[in-house]
């Protein structure tokens, strides 16, 4: 009785919070998506699926997949960038390697708004990069690189690279060694050794690290409002403008419940492609 | 080969910090352009210490930081606890939930709470946004101490009791110094996301609360002045000053508890 009586007491506070001030919010935005819009900003508690009809408009869907495509794409750079990266870096004098991963965690304590203002600072017309290009080739005129989606896809592979480098570093850097040595004592090339032994058994810091990468860039808001300048839509701009300029909420839930469907797929997935890798590893 | 993965790492090192040192550079720019080189001064830092909404704004943000910080840190290190001590009914439900406010896009949790405060006449002021930040801090404290328990030996709590401590006196004396590293590592994390914290304040905080990363924003959104980069290069300091106190905290302990083994 008495093992239960503290176990009460721990675990509390984390139940109070969790249901008190994340799942009941939760609940409100699911209840949300499903009643109308008032005249003046506010809610009518009248009962309708408009809200995700609406979704199904050609107008959100390419939002929708202009989100998730964007994603994907900043995943795949981050992989591309991030693995030679880790795998480098994990083979590394020790004496030196955690200086290394250091100057990768500093950007990740870095605030973001910070770090995304640093490429406003080098793409606007004026910026850095133009006044270097205009001193290389002072024919051209200013590039227009702010307010581009490709603005927007550098500004999100910019803020979630150390989220994949990390995880990459942590599987490889536990990589036994020998397991290489006896693939090439067994005749694999270097290549095939790397194909057939390192990539399956980094395969758990790949999924996290695209895992971490992914889900925060589907429903970014801040990087294409600040490097998209607002011209073209992604899912997370859509979803603020419900709740801070065009004041429909009940829209706005409806959204976000399809980005979190979106998410949780993502993370399904995830865990069974990482259970799939463990029972292929033993 | 060899070629190709240094020339990758050279290239990853200079995306990572050329914008980063581009913003330093350009805070000691004298022109009123915010990327055009024009000469060296100190003007934009000493303009800093005369903008009375900036000081504002990083008192509420100190305020917001350090309430949360508290509040996560003691949850979270009691659900650490909980966690690894004991084995219960819904210890994985409840783990994957407590992970919840980690995964769901923060955007989708700044309006959920938005839309309870809302509902629930919860006014919009600074405490809105300390129950917001306390959220994921929580999950992100109790993933740390956690990290510090695995591996936590048992027996000194067991020769404590044995000697007759009560368990008060346990866990003050012994378990309470024995976790202290990973606790204030804990609190260094949540402390840093909680200033860094941008979407969730935005939507949860009510006018006239400005934080310092919301009064950021406005200054990005209306009207970018090279005070700017002064701002973020003194945020930049800052957020060094943390990793180098969190990895003393988290990689110093590690040898000590090596010696002791």
């Amino acid at each position: 009785m008495r093992r239960n009586y503290h176990l009460l007491i721990l675990l509390f506070p984390v139940v109070f919070w969790l249901i008190c001030f994340f799942l009941l919010p939760l609940v409100s935005v699911f209840i949300y998506s499903f009643i109308e819009r008032g005249t003046y900003g506010g809610v009518r508690w009248i009962f309708t699926l408009e809200n995700y009809e609406r979704l199904f408009d050609g107008l959100y869907l390419g939002i929708l997949w202009r989100s998730v495509s964007t994603a994907l794409v900043c995943t795949a750079a981050c992989l591309l960038l991030g693995y030679p990266f880790a795998y480098y870096l994990a083979r590394y004098k020790p004496k030196h390697r955690n200086i290394l991963l250091l100057l990768v965690v500093v950007p990740f304590w870095t605030n973001f708004l910070i770090r995304t203002y640093a490429w406003i600072l080098i793409l606007r017309t004026e910026g850095i990069l133009n006044n270097l290009l205009g001193v290389v080739f002072p024919n051209w005129g200013p590039l227009e690189l702010l307010n581009t989606p490709l603005a927007v896809q550098i500004g999100l592979v910019y803020g979630y690279l150390p989220f994949m480098i990390l995880p990459l570093y942590a599987a490889l850097e536990q990589l036994d060694m020998s397991l290489l040595e006896a693939a090439q004592d067994l005749g694999a090339s270097p290549r095939r050794a790397f194909w057939h032994v390192t990539v399956p058994l980094s395969l758990p810091g790949i999924l996290a690290g695209s895992m971490l990468v992914f889900i925060p860039t589907v429903g970014a808001f801040l990087t294409p409002d600040l490097l998209g300048g607002g011209k073209v839509s992604y899912i997370g701009n859509v979803i603020e403008r419900q709740f801070k300029t065009a004041r429909d909420w009940p829209f706005g839930s409806a959204l976000s419940f399809m980005l979190m469907g979106i998410v949780l797929v993502g993370t399904v997935l995830y865990f069974r492609a990482l259970q799939q890798s463990e029972s292929e590893a033993t | 080969m060899r070629r190709i993965l240094e020339a990758n790492i050279g290239l990853v090192y200079l995306f990572l910090y050329v914008p980063i040192l581009a913003v330093v550079v350009f805070s000691f720019n004298s022109g009123e352009q915010i990327s055009v080189w024009k000469g060296f001064t100190f003007s934009w830092y000493t303009k800093l210490f005369e903008d009375a909404a900036l000081w504002r704004a990083c008192r509420n943000s100190l305020i917001v930081a350090g309430v949360a910080t508290v509040i996560a840190t003691s949850i979270g290190t009691t659900t650490a606890l909980a966690m690894e001590r004991y084995r219960f009914r819904f210890r994985t439900a409840l783990m994957r939930c407590l992970y919840l406010p980690i995964i769901i896009p923060d955007i989708v949790l700044a309006i959920a709470l938005l839309i309870f405060y809302v509902q629930t006449a919860i006014p919009v002021g600074l405490i809105s946004v300390i129950i917001a930040h306390c959220v994921f801090n929580i999950a992100y404290v109790t993933i740390v101490v956690r990290a510090r328990l695995e591996g936590y030996d048992n027996t000194l709590e067991e020769a404590a009791r044995d000697l007759g401590a009560n368990e008060w006196q346990t866990f003050w004396r012994i378990t309470f110094p024995l976790i202290a590293p990973g606790i204030i590592g804990g609190a260094l994390l949540a402390f840093t996301l909680s200033i860094d914290d941008f979407v969730i304040t935005f939507f949860t905080a009510g006018v006239g609360y400005t934080t310092l990363s919301v009064h950021i924003y406005s200054l990005l959104k209306f009207g970018i002045t090279p005070k700017i980069n002064a701002i973020s290069t003194m945020l930049l300091a800052n957020s060094i000053v943390f990793i180098l106190l969190f990895l003393r905290f988290q990689g110093g302990t590690t040898t000590s508890q090596k010696q002791e083994a």
